[in-house]
């Protein structure tokens, strides 16, 4: 394993310090040449777990915060992202691409997640959300476990 | 950002009102609020029947502002107009594929295309 930068920080739950950070983030992808396609995935991704986490988990409650720790390889990207709400059962989130649910204005934020990310995983509370992201050549599974 | 910015440009087309978003990035929450404003006060407000959203200037697009996109073609169809998109980049139109929401509106490569027997 060879971590090339890596942080955790609490963010309190306002949209704009989860923009900050997803641009740190971000940043650091960029430093690390990551190909366009993958900074477009983790930022989509990253961009829909901490609206979650604030808005969701937190609901936007200013006496709590977010945890956020990010370990970036040459090889992969690995962020977990943790709120202090009472979590949820990701497998009860409908599934936003049924018929039914098509016009829906929202609901499909881990859709997106899973779709740009090699691996979405949550914790047994559901409050914690840990995204992995393989750069685009790199077969091998990530590193930064 | 105060409330007021203009975060579209419009341009009246014959009798159809083409949308340009001016942000690469609809991610902020703050952002998409306005931005949701402005696209419904063009129905809700100014009764424009035929509407196309041309999406070149945007890179990045979040599940909120697909939300809007959503309510806005609600609003459309419920005041008897269409809307059309266009100048969708690959990775974004990927984002309405992955959600089936390519079904939901009607897509066309460039503007063009788009106003063409509208």
């Amino acid at each position: 394993m060879k971590v090339c930068a890596e942080f955790e920080l609490m963010i309190p739950s306002e949209t704009c310090a989860g923009q900050a950070v997803q641009e740190r983030i971000i940043k650091l992808l960029e430093e690390h040449q990551y190909p366009e396609r993958d900074v477009f995935g983790v930022r989509l991704a990253l961009e829909e777990a901490l609206v979650n986490a604030i808005k969701h988990g937190n609901q936007m409650d200013a006496s709590k915060s977010v945890r956020v720790s990010c370990r970036v390889s040459m090889r992969c990207i690995r962020i977990e992202i943790e709120d202090q709400g009472e979590g949820f059962v990701p497998e009860e989130v409908p599934d936003p691409t049924e018929d039914e649910n098509l016009e829906r204005p929202c609901g499909r934020g881990i859709m997106l997640m899973r779709a740009f990310m090699t691996t979405v995983n949550f914790t047994d509370r559901g409050n914690c959300v840990i995204l992995e992201k393989n750069r685009e050549e790199a077969a091998a599974s990530c590193e930064c476990e | 950002m105060s409330t007021g910015t203009r975060r579209l440009d419009i341009e009246e087309i014959n009798d159809v009102t083409v949308v340009k978003f001016v942000d690469k990035k609809i991610l902020d929450e703050g952002n998409i609020q306005i931005i949701g404003n402005q696209l419904f006060g063009l129905v809700d407000e100014d009764h424009r029947g035929k509407i196309v959203l041309d999406f070149s200037n945007v890179e990045y697009l979040s599940s909120a502002a697909l939300g809007k996109l959503i309510t806005m073609d609600k609003k459309v169809k419920a005041a008897k107009g269409k809307l059309r998109l266009c100048t969708i980049r690959a990775d974004i139109l990927e984002v309405f594929k992955i959600t089936r929401l390519d079904k939901l509106f009607t897509i066309f490569p460039n503007q063009e295309k788009a106003l063409e027997g509208f």
